[in-house]
């Protein structure tokens, strides 16, 4: 049984027709990287999955333990589980990290019907998580990604996944802009978050993050469309013999 | 999407409509000696106070409304308003203080009774409705510390030297058509003297409200910091909804002496009228600050989020040297409101130094106009200004603009100005939806994180109260 079943799904940004009929199914436990060559698509489809406002959707479902969402708020997904760690974090003056975070984590919670964590609980949870991730104690106070350098970025996305626990965690081109450290860094916060339940969607042009985290499912996504699934053997091929040998199945 | 919701209307409720139903002791509308005359009577005043607000009224007569600020208003018929309104019994103590008052003030999260019980927090509060102070509390305990905090009235009954020395020193009566005005007409307002080497063991705090019907408010406020003392003092302001337009025209003069510092902090929220114009208090109000002596300091911190016209700039005169003047001001707009505020700092004094920074937030059709005026004097060698003035847009029907001036005859000042405008993004607010967070608490977290600068500047109490009061405000601005 899937987490989330994306079927024959159709997305406009503007006037484009993007996805083309796209079909995928992310299972539990799992890690899918999602790989094509530029303009395939793969920003588009981590968009519509999270609710975008540039995206529309013109056909499809997309279906999330069972339930179709294509209607559903960019807010209520996030609360439901699906987790987008975003390609170009934007960044919130003024806005103190810790605080964001927590309020991000307390919505959650209350959703959840659990008790919200009160400012010292929650600074210790923030505080181990931020040692294991090679981030200094200065992110607790800093305004939400303002200034942070790119590796910094990212790391914070990683860190808010880690504070969040999302069910359908998705990530955007994670490894673009970091340098070996960071990257292992990221790759080791992802790892931990694996526990046979949560399924991973990795958007990636490039094979080496594919090197830390092992997936599970190759997808090659050209033109709007998933046109291959395999597994993690595709990858060398495709370093090799890049897309355009890929056909449609 | 995101971009509907943000264009969806602003439409923050005004929680401080309500009217207190209360006797008052009201003037009939119009002004002319006999009124100015009225209230120097009412007000047991001595004859040189009356002489001097018949001096003032004679020179306002002779001056025209400025129509200079970025404003669009109905003319103001100045004999349609009735400048004298109090509670009909007069007031002496706590427990003569009309209940509706006090309930009135609960509603405003002000209950006197409570003021005293904030914890490690002392406040003293003098409320001022309509035209009459109510109740000072603390006076007692400041004694103690030789702090005067009184109103206005008792001051110029009480302390006429300090008066007559202070009053219109900072402000001249004439110094332009309102305070003129103004000086005829002042009902009420606070006085402060803080002795030689005094730090004010408490916040002053000073709660003014326009009540009755039909009528001005004109409070006058006066601070004295004498050699070496310190206080902080903050003001709030309402009125209830009603449909015409009512004028409030303030006057505060802020006195500081050499070694000295006066922190200053406003909460502004009049009764801002609705979406269409219609109703809402007219703002026109002077507010300066001498620095009289060396090293002294004055802070202005202001949040204005009420009032149909806001026309407004707290300035400080940096006479004395080393002196420091600070302007830090969110003024939001919303509905039809526009504001047109910002502050003047003139260097005097050598190696003097001022910082402003300023926040304007416009929403559905609030047109926010920051006005801004540096000067250095030629003997004020060494002196800086920093002016940071930002502006947030929320939706597509607002506006924000940026008058900046700068006049320096010393050419090693140092004036660095620094202008952003920005619009909430729909990037920022979509990356704090997909974290969960819903579109209304996503803006006031992006419009706390804009206003961050000037909020941390007021003290602890009112930084909560300001921030309460713009999420009220912006309430329903978008989703």
């Amino acid at each position: 049984m899937s987490i989330m079943k994306i079927e024959n799904l159709q997305a406009k940004i503007g006037n484009k027709q993007i996805l083309k009929g796209l079909n995928l199914e992310l299972e539990p436990g799992k890690v899918h990287a999602i790989m094509g060559p530029n303009g395939a698509g793969k920003s588009t489809l981590s968009k519509a999955l999270v609710g975008h406002y540039d995206v529309e959707l013109t056909g499809g479902n997309i279906m999330y333990k069972g339930k179709n969402i294509n209607e559903m708020e960019a807010e209520e997904r996030a609360l439901e589980g699906i987790f987008l760690s975003f390609q170009h974090p934007v960044e919130i003056p003024g806005v103190n990290n810790a605080y964001f975070l927590r309020t991000a984590l307390n919505a959650k919670r209350k959703h959840e019907g659990k008790e919200e964590l009160n400012a010292a609980e929650f600074l210790r949870l923030m505080k181990s998580h931020l040692e294991m991730l090679g981030m200094k104690s200065d992110m607790i106070s800093r305004s939400l990604n303002e200034g942070f350098s790119g590796g910094e970025k990212k790391r914070n996305e990683i860190l808010q996944m880690l504070i969040l626990e999302p069910e359908v965690i998705i990530l955007d081109e994670i490894d673009s802009g970091l340098d070996i450290d960071a990257l292992r860094a990221v790759s080791e916060g992802i790892n931990k978050m694996k526990d046979g339940k949560r399924s991973f969607l990795v958007i990636t042009h490039y094979s080496r993050i594919l090197d830390y985290i092992e997936p599970d499912y190759i997808h090659v996504l050209k033109d709007g469309k998933v046109i291959k699934t395999a597994g993690p053997e595709l990858v060398p091929y495709l370093e090799e013999h890049g897309y355009d040998g890929i056909e449609e199945e | 999407m995101a971009n509907e919701g943000l264009d969806k209307a602003v439409s923050g409720e005004y929680a401080l409509g309500f009217e207190i139903d209360i006797e008052t002791d009201t003037v009939p509308p119009g002004l002319d000696e006999n009124t100015i005359a009225f209230i120097s009577n009412k007000k047991e005043e001595p004859e040189w106070m009356l002489e001097l607000r018949l001096k003032a009224f004679k020179k306002w007569q002779t001056m025209t409304e400025p129509h200079w600020g970025k404003l669009d208003y109905e003319p103001i018929d100045y004999q349609a308003i009735s400048y004298y309104s109090a509670p009909k019994e007069g007031i002496d103590s706590l427990d003569e203080v009309d209940p509706k008052i006090l309930e009135a003030y609960e509603k405003l999260g002000i209950s006197l009774e409570e003021q005293k019980q904030l914890a490690g927090v002392k406040v003293a509060v003098d409320a001022v409705v309509d035209s009459v102070s109510v109740k000072t509390t603390y006076s007692e305990e400041l004694e103690k510390h030789g702090v005067i905090f009184c109103s206005i009235s008792e001051a110029i009954r009480d302390y006429p030297e300090l008066v007559k020395k202070y009053m219109f020193s900072v402000v001249p009566m004439a110094d332009n058509y309102f305070a003129a005005l103004n000086s005829a007409v002042f009902t009420d307002g606070t006085f402060v003297y803080i002795p030689k080497g005094v730090r004010c063991p408490m916040e002053l705090s000073t709660y003014f409200r326009i009540n009755a019907i039909n009528t001005g408010q004109f409070e006058r406020t006066l601070i004295i910091a004498d050699e070496g003392s310190h206080v902080s003092y903050n003001e709030g302001c309402s009125a209830p909804t009603r449909d015409e337009h009512q004028l409030h025209a303030a006057v505060v003069e802020l006195v500081i002496l050499k070694d000295a510092e006066i922190k200053y902090s406003t909460i502004q929220n009049w009764y801002p009228g609705d979406e269409t114009g219609k109703g809402g208090i007219y703002n026109f109000v002077t507010k300066r600050a001498i620095c009289q002596g060396d090293n002294s300091k004055v802070s202005w911190t202001q949040v204005e989020t009420g009032s149909a016209i806001t026309w407004k700039y707290p300035s400080c005169i940096l006479k004395g040297d080393n002196s420091v003047g600070e302007f830090y001001s969110v003024a939001v707009t919303t509905l039809a409101q526009q504001a047109d505020t910002g502050t003047k700092m003139i260097h005097l004094g050598k190696n003097t130094s001022s910082t402003i920074i300023s926040k304007g937030i416009s929403a559905m059709k609030g047109q926010n106009t920051y006005r801004g005026l540096v000067k250095i004097g030629a003997n004020a060698t060494g002196s800086r200004n920093y002016s940071e003035c930002d502006s947030l847009l929320i939706g597509s029907n607002c506006g924000a603009h940026t008058f900046p001036y700068l006049e320096s005859k010393d050419t090693q000042g140092q004036v660095e100005h620094e202008a952003t405008t920005s619009k909430i993004s729909d990037e920022q607010l979509f990356y704090l939806r997909q974290r969960g967070i819903n579109e209304e608490d996503a803006v006031s977290m992006i419009v706390h994180g804009f206003c961050k600068q000037v909020f941390s500047q007021l003290p602890m109490e009112y930084a909560v109260e300001a921030k309460a009061l713009l999420e009220l405000t912006l309430e329903g601005s978008v989703g």
